[in-house]
């Protein structure tokens, strides 16, 4: 039994507090007959489902993946030891066989070889020739007989597809009953999508046991741990930039869309100012301050973990600064539409103040709009990190992410033989996260918006 | 019209000195000049000297906003905020951390950056136009729901695996174009192709979406199905009817990225190695150089407002029952 401590990075309570507001929102929600009806018109979109069980198996992922710790250290003689400087989580954890087995450079997915040749001493240490050098750990177990690979490969895989239809099986069986209780919701997509999951999932489960399934990069370290760890870094960015922008961008765009006058002059001349710097700009000297601010403040960072989740919110925040100004405009029309209605003008007539009508009557039915926004930034987020990560202003360097392993991969297009792996895994994962994000905010945004016709 | 157009530019004007303030307070206030300094000298291992010395050249080591020591007017001027930030607006950028003048370093970099952001701008407007015109005839048919999946496939897809793939395939396996690179003259066109083409497709995706929405909105309004009623060829509704007023909104819409074209774009010119506006950024922030960004930033601003009023102005040529006041 290893003792650890967990550590609260302030990106991970920020996430607690994110999931939170989510099952409040939820539950509020489902006692309120239209967005009861909306969520379900979500629910019949086949396309809407399926991304959203896509979705929910990243956020899983990346909500395992913010459980953060750090183990205890053996003391010497007697004495209790520190607390590792490295901070994991549990998903490390999980994963352990995939980080500890590194590799020292390149190699191709599920290959037995290191991917460079490398100099061997000859058995008498007399020739020196050149050959490549046998893995450490990738297909280890299959020791000499290395004719076995090919089938070894084929009844890892052919093992895990069964595990994985065996996993699948009883899952699909409890979505065939909820589709005969409730007809109307698409459970069929859900249980398709677990399926092509399973399918995927369960042979490279089965696989990464014995080999590198999707290789490894540069210094070694597995492909597919490297892409599953970027998963929580886009999640983040995605969700936690509009949970940032949010409270001022509703707040202001309510008060200027209500008030009118001086205070709508002052706020509109606040966003287009800010909407007037390029964002990228306005990005790269926000990240560059901030980083010399972080850099000239050791002291007040524990970890390298630390520093990284810093920059990482300072990211988020200055992405919700350049973004704000969008929603806050749109809520300011709305509200200027709302705020001449008959409810809205007899509330004022019966003399309710202002602050009661812009909090029970505005704000309730401005947050279509809010909802829809947060949905639909969330892809383009991701994809902005990935660009700002290339560009040097985005993640920290060591913080793992989809666009920090671009980065790294995209030179070594230029080798011969090319070294393909590493843009194909961040590349498809990507794409399905990005992908699922844009199906599912175009299912909610077909049903929030008053303006679609529902039949 | 004119007094309209004068009463916009005065509004530019607050506008332009909130920006200066912002990048004022975010380049001088939040860190101050000696942070700026061991940052770029390494943080550990700097003496005083070495900071005063990189102050001097760089005339930093003035007092932010107010030098109590200097007499009268010199008071507010022989300050980093006269001489860093109200000199812009006089387009007057100083010089770069390499010594050479910002204000010329633009002139000569817009012409790259324009060579690429100009063919991508017409070229993408075009075909995506055309693509969304196609889907819009084959509407409610298999060929418009498969046109829309690819769209947002597309459109999932990171701008920086359009350029790495593009790259990839037509430099690499085909060796039709050279990988990067930038000459002067009629040479260029070589290395603009590829760029050009990338940008194009990687575009596609969502403004085809969103102009077919546009497009199907014309449609589906009264005057058009009674048009269709009487007769009309399908052809003719399209192109004399539809696309005109659907060109509205989309014209309108793009115009304010018409200035912002000057910026050229940060990955592709870095990617393609093309000697603009773009890589100029880049190089700026990688090596924290912090007067380019600065520069780039209230040049980026300027043009984004005059945007904006092209924006204003292009709706009264388009739209004849739009009137300014």
């Amino acid at each position: 039994m290893i003792a650890f401590k967990p550590v609260l990075l302030w990106s991970d309570l920020l996430l607690l507090l994110l999931l939170a507001a989510i099952a409040a929102s939820g539950a509020w929600a489902s006692r309120q007959e239209h967005l009861r009806a909306a969520w379900a018109r979500v629910g019949r979109s086949r396309s809407g489902m399926a991304a959203a069980t896509l979705l929910a198996a990243f956020v899983l992922v990346g909500i395992v993946d913010s459980m953060h710790y750090r183990t205890l250290l053996p003391g010497k003689d007697g004495k209790p030891g520190a607390y590792s400087v490295e901070v994991n989580s549990a998903l490390d954890a999980l994963l352990a066989g995939l980080r500890n087995r590194t590799e020292k450079t390149y190699s191709a997915p599920l290959a037995t070889h290191l991917y460079a040749k490398e100099s061997v001493e000859g058995p008498e240490g007399s020739a020196a020739g050149r050959e490549f050098p046998r893995l450490k750990h990738g297909g280890a177990h299959l020791g000499a007989e290395l004719d076995r690979h090919s089938a070894d490969v084929a009844a890892s895989a052919f093992r895990g597809l069964a595990l994985g239809l065996a996993a699948w099986l009883p899952l699909a069986m409890v979505f065939a009953i909820l589709k005969r209780r409730r007809p109307g919701t698409a459970w069929e997509a859900v249980s398709a999508t677990l399926l092509t999951l399973a399918l995927l999932g369960g042979p490279a489960a089965a696989l990464a046991g014995g080999y590198h399934v999707l290789g490894t990069d540069k210094v070694g370290q597995d492909v597919l741990y490297l892409t599953l760890k970027s998963i929580r870094t886009g999640l983040l960015i995605g969700t936690l930039t509009t949970l940032i922008m949010l409270p001022a961008a509703v707040l202001l765009g309510i008060l200027a869309g209500y008030l009118g006058g001086w205070v709508d002059d002052l706020i509109q001349y606040l966003y287009t100012t800010l909407n007037s710097i390029p964002g990228v700009l306005l990005i790269a000297a926000a990240v560059l301050m901030m980083q010399v601010l972080i850099d000239t403040h050791p002291e007040a960072f524990a970890t390298a973990a630390d520093r990284a989740d810093a920059r990482l919110l300072a990211l988020c925040a200055i992405l919700g600064v350049t973004s704000w100004t969008g929603l806050c405009r749109l809520l300011r029309g709305e509200t200027l539409k709302l705020r001449e209605m008959d409810y809205v003008q007899a509330a004022r007539a019966f003399g309710v103040g202002r602050l009661a009508i812009m909090l029970r009557h505005i704000l309730p039915n401005v947050m279509h709009i809010v909802i829809i926004a947060l949905v639909m930034d969330f892809s383009g987020l991701v994809l902005a990190e990935a660009v700002l990560s290339y560009v040097g202003i985005g993640v920290d360097p060591n913080t793992v992410s989809f666009g920090t392993m671009i980065n790294a991969a995209r030179m070594e297009l230029a080798r011969e033989p090319m070294v393909w792996w590493s843009l194909a895994a961040a590349f498809c994962f990507m794409f399905a996260l990005v992908l699922s994000a844009n199906l599912f905010s175009d299912a909610v945004r077909d049903a929030f918006d008053p303006r679609m016709s529902h039949r | 019209m004119l007094a309209y157009v004068v009463r916009r530019v005065l509004y530019a004007i607050p506008i332009l000195i909130g920006v200066n303030l912002i990048t004022f307070a975010l380049f001088f206030v939040v860190n101050s000049p000696d942070d700026m300094a061991r940052m770029q000298l390494g943080v550990k291992r700097v003496t005083p000297e070495a900071i005063q010395k990189w102050k001097a050249e760089r005339g930093y080591d003035k007092p932010l906003a107010w030098n109590a020591e200097a007499a009268g007017l010199a008071k507010v001027t022989d300050t980093i905020f006269f001489a860093k930030s109200v000199r812009m607006f006089a387009f007057d950028f100083g010089r770069a951390d390499d010594g050479r003048d910002i204000s010329r370093e633009i002139r000569t970099r817009m012409v790259p950056s324009l060579a690429v952001a100009v063919p991508v701008f017409i070229l993408g407007l075009y075909v995506s136009i055309s693509f969304a015109l196609l889907l819009v005839f084959f509407r409610a048919t298999y060929l418009d729901v498969g046109g829309v999946v690819l769209c947002v496939a597309m459109m999932s897809i990171s701008s920086l695996f359009y350029i790495i793939g593009g790259q990839w395939l037509v430099s690499k396996v085909w060796h039709l174009v050279p990988i990067s690179g930038y000459a002067g003259g009629l040479d260029a066109v070589k290395f603009l192709v590829l760029p050009v083409l990338i940008n194009v497709i990687a575009g596609i995706g969502s403004s085809a979406r969103l102009y077919r929405t546009l497009f199907l909105e014309e449609v589906n309004r009264d005057y058009v199905r009674t048009a269709m009623a009487k007769g009309l060829p399908e052809l003719t509704m399209l192109f004399r009817h539809v696309l005109r007023n659907a060109l509205i909104p989309i014209l309108t819409g793009v115009v304010v990225v018409i200035p912002l074209l000057f910026m050229g774009s940060l990955i592709t010119e870095s990617f393609f190695g093309i000697p603009g506006l773009g890589s100029y950024t880049i190089d700026a922030i990688n090596a924290q150089d912090f007067a380019v960004v600065r520069a780039m930033v209230f040049i980026g601003s300027c043009l984004y407002i005059l945007g904006l009023l092209l924006t204003d102005l292009s709706y009264t040529l388009v739209d004849p029952r739009v009137r300014l006041e």
